[in-house]
């Protein structure tokens, strides 16, 4: 998912040509303070004239108590983008504020409740001690992530590159998105010129459960896409195990060996959830 | 819309525009100065973009500087306004 | 008269004469020998041990007779960095000499200081394979009498043969050369690499002037010009700016709209079929097209898959994928930077050519016959994928042809990278300005905004289907463009035609007409 600043007409414009899953239109910290008013009227144009297709389009709003955060609501809600991000959000106090609040705009503008998801940022500790009852409170919240810069500043932590401070808070919400069953995306990686380091980072959190990870540069995409995106290996092994299970299935059987491995059904889950990681249709097979 | 004060929205980075707004006395009318790194292949259409848009508002009696350094016709309405809410003061939700 | 491409086109034009129009990339070349004559260079004597070396550039143009009318070659392998050019030029016109032709292979930046001179009568022609800049801003406005003629590298050397181009005096700048004018640009404390340009100039021009800022013991070695066609040796302090003749390692580009198109045009290579084993390739020397390498370099080494021979403009980047064992040759007519003048001077399979065995159209077969792939860039391209590379958005001449038409026409698959719009300009779009490559020598377009296949090779189009590549109708990718950037006015000009551009068989493909 690549963060575009709001208040950017030229990669505004381009947003969607760069092969990410998702783009991210933000007017919250790519937007200067004396720029916020811009940024919106920006972004609620070009959400009107440029077509992002095959690209989610997500927008990150100010948070609530900002000066900023209602009025960028009240003008981005009623476009109905595919989400929007909320940050900085600490307890359920709050969301269910902000929820009741896009709902209330909604119902002015006679839009449904059920077609914008929300994204649920976690930034500080206490957001990461409630992270599974914020990320819990509404069915419209498909996602959350982890705000790994913000986290850090908030924990007092002298930065460090390894990303040990805030490895307990990326396991912590890593675990409350499973247990809701939604999507959860990591943190930005900094250091544009860090090929290899964005890709030891992306392959350390996809085996800790992320679904994805946020980028700041359009470099970024292909490496993080590399990285989730299956092996040839993987995929033949995937297709392997369900054609075997498909087999088995009908003889009855549920635990079997491929290539002298123990098959049984979380293996099938997963390797499942690697055909669809490569848009591979099971039928196809 | 009422205009009070000159302001500015945009800037010279390519594929934006820099556009900015002064009220004007009644019935003096609308003065557009264009400068665009398009001019040849889209300045008429700027043009009345600008004019379009000031229609829409009910505003005819402004001045309007306008440097464009390739802005799409979303860019350009987006910074058109931002400079006419600022200088009507209607900045809601921003620092002043 | 029309041309093929329907290109309005005069049958005769003052400074130019008889106009034969573009008629396709092959219809003249297909039948195998061509009607026009290779004009004899001069032949000429020598006593034995007199000497060639002048003191300065000044009296090595006094001696070749310099007169009213005449016709000045250079090459321009010291790119942005030259000085010789212009120091020329200068000292011809404090000679009084004036109806100059130049004929340079190509024209950069570096060369803005002849601006006056064209005004002024002393150049009043000029034939070239780029021009840029302020002087391609002056030509276009008409400061000149007589028309100029953009040539192709490869039509180049085929205008000198048939004499359309008759050099009456060459300078050659060279980074060594010894006494007798045995030179070469491959080492050097102003190295520029390959002298491919140079070469047929030196074989063909009545008077060859070589120059350089470094005098190297008899022999010289390597020599890329040889004595037997000098007539003049001059020792300078300078020949240019080396930073700017040669400035290191070509980097590839960080821009990520760039890298975006290379990254899709090696996805489409790599689906095309005809990245294969012993495969031969060229990209250009910057932006997306050279990005491509990066990415091709990747599949290679993924695929384990070998290549033949690297042809063209030479990065060290090519050198790079040389020293790799993934080609086994470079053959090189223009080099880039600094590490490929290193390459070339110590690799036996880094092989310099000339610019008629790269790309001449009228001989045996050029080195551009052979390409398998080539990547190559261009300023619009319309939905019949005529390409100009040439005049930008407002008529102004502002780039090269280069070996554009050349290598497209012999590659079995040329590709063409480039942004769908930049800033609020369409690049692709229904008709462009200036034609300088046909569409039926381009094979497939790729942009940010879609990848469109030339319907003459539905086989390609199919092989990239095949892959998972999604193509789009190239009046689809103008349609949508359009939509984003609104309906550009077309450019207004004069009637007065002002340049023509030649095809590389000679023909005249597209005419510049005098901005407004």
């Amino acid at each position: 998912m690549l963060y575009i600043p709001g208040n950017n007409p030229a990669m505004l414009q381009q947003g969607s040509v760069y092969g990410a899953d998702g783009v991210l239109l933000d007017l919250e910290d790519a937007v200067a303070l004396n720029q916020k008013d811009a940024a919106r009227i920006l972004v609620s144009h070009m959400l009107q004239y440029v077509s992002y297709e095959g690209c989610e389009v997500t927008v990150r709003v100010n948070h609530i108590d900002t000066p900023f955060g209602e009025e960028d609501l009240k003008q981005i809600v009623p476009l109905q983008p595919d989400a929007i991000r909320l940050p900085k959000v600490e307890t359920i106090d709050e969301i269910s504020r902000i929820i009741q609040l896009v709902e209330d705009i909604e119902n002015a503008h006679e839009l449904p409740h059920d077609k914008m998801k929300i994204h649920v940022m976690i930034e500080t500790a206490l957001g990461v001690q409630n992270v599974y009852d914020i990320a819990n409170y509404s069915s419209r919240i498909d996602a959350i992530s982890i705000g790994g810069q913000d986290l850090a500043a908030d924990m007092q932590l002298v930065k460090t590159n390894d990303g040990i401070g805030i490895d307990y808070a990326r396991k912590q919400i890593v675990m409350a998105a499973k247990a809701c069953k939604i999507d959860v995306f990591d943190t930005v990686y900094v250091d544009v010129e860090n090929e290899e380091g964005l890709r030891e980072e992306a392959e350390y959190i996809k085996k800790l459960g992320f679904t994805g990870k946020a980028i700041i540069n359009p470099r970024q995409i292909e490496i993080v896409n590399e990285v989730f995106t299956p092996t040839e290996k993987e995929i033949r092994k995937a297709a392997k195990i369900v054609k075997a299970f498909e087999r088995n299935k009908k003889e009855g059987i549920g635990v079997f060996a491929v290539d002298g491995k123990m098959v049984d059904a979380p293996v099938v889950q997963r390797a499942l959830r690697v055909l669809e990681m490569a848009d591979i249709d099971v039928a196809d097979i | 819309m009422e205009l009070k004060i000159k302001a500015q929205a945009g800037s010279f980075e390519s594929s934006d525009v820099l556009i900015m707004v002064e009220p004007q006395p009644t019935g003096v009318g609308r003065k557009i100065e264009l400068e665009s790194i398009v001019m040849q292949q889209f300045g008429d259409d700027l043009l009345n973009q600008i004019h379009r848009d000031l229609d829409a508002l009910g505003i005819d009696d402004i001045r309007v500087i306008i440097n464009d350094k390739g802005a799409l016709p979303p860019t350009i309405s987006a910074r058109l306004e931002t400079a006419l809410k600022r200088s009507a003061g209607l900045q809601a939700g921003t620092l002043t | 008269m029309k041309n093929i491409l329907q290109r309005e086109i005069p049958e005769t034009l003052e400074g130019i004469g008889e106009i034969e129009p573009f008629q396709g990339a092959f219809t003249k070349l297909r039948k195998g020998w061509m009607e026009e004559e290779t004009v004899p260079p001069p032949n000429k004597a020598k006593m034995p041990h007199s000497s060639k070396m002048c003191s300065n550039l000044k009296e090595a143009v006094i001696r070749t007779n310099p007169r009213n009318g005449m016709t000045v070659s250079f090459h321009h392998h010291l790119r942005g960095g030259d000085s010789i050019l212009v120091e020329t030029i200068k000292i011809l016109a404090e000679l009084g000499i004036k109806d100059i032709t130049l004929a340079s292979s190509s024209l950069t930046s570096a060369h803005e200081p002849i601006l006056p001179y064209l005004k002024n009568g002393t150049i009043t022609q000029i034939y070239s394979s780029g021009i840029r800049g302020e002087i391609g801003e002056a030509v276009a406005k008409g400061v000149m009498p007589k028309p100029f003629v953009i040539h192709s590298h490869g039509g180049r050397v085929r205008s000198v043969h048939t004499g359309k181009i008759k050099i009456d005096l060459t300078v050659i700048a060279a980074s060594a050369a010894d006494i007798e004018g045995n030179s070469t640009g491959a080492h050097g404390p102003s190295a520029f690499g390959s002298m491919g340009y140079a070469v047929i100039d030196a074989r063909y021009a009545r008077q060859v002037v070589v120059v350089t800022d470094n005098i190297v013991d008899y022999p010289c070695v390597p020599q890329a010009v040889t004595q037997n066609f000098v007539d003049y040796v001059v020792k300078v302090d300078s020949i240019g700016d080396p930073s700017k003749i040669a400035g290191g390692t070509t980097r590839i580009t960080k821009a990520p709209m760039d890298l975006q198109i290379a990254r899709l045009a090696a996805q489409v290579i790599e689906h095309s079929g005809e990245l294969k084993e012993g495969f031969s390739f060229q990209v250009g020397a910057g932006g997306a097209s050279l990005a491509v390498a990066k990415y091709i370099r990747k599949i290679m080494k993924q695929k384990v898959i070998k290549g033949s021979f690297i042809l063209g403009g030479v990065t060290s980047y090519g050198v790079d994928m040389l020293n790799e064992g993934l080609f086994k040759s470079i053959f090189d007519v223009q080099s880039f930077d600094a590490a490929v003048s290193t390459s070339l001077m110590t690799n036996p399979y880094h092989i310099e050519i000339t610019a008629g065995l790269y790309a001449n159209p009228f001989n045996c077969g050029c080195m551009t016959n052979k390409l398998d792939i080539v990547v190559l860039g261009a300023l619009e391209i319309d939905t019949d994928f005529n390409v100009n590379v040439i005049t930008g958005s407002e008529g102004y001449v502002r780039g090269a042809s280069g070996g554009h038409s050349d290598t497209a026409s012999g590659a079995n698959l040329t590709v063409v990278v480039c942004p769908s719009f930049r800033g609020r300009i369409p690049i692709v779009k229904e008709k462009v300005h200036t034609i300088v490559t046909p569409g039926e020598s381009i094979d497939v377009l790729v942009t940010e905004r879609g990848i469109c296949v030339n319907p003459n090779r539905p086989e390609l189009k199919e092989n990239l289907i095949k892959g998972g590549i999604a193509v789009k109708e190239i009046k689809d990718l103008a349609a949508e463009v359009e939509k984003i950037t609104g309906v550009a006015k077309p450019i207004q000009n004069e009637e007065r035609i002002v340049g023509i551009v030649e095809y590389r068989d000679g023909t005249v493909i597209d005419v510049i007409r005098q901005v407004k």
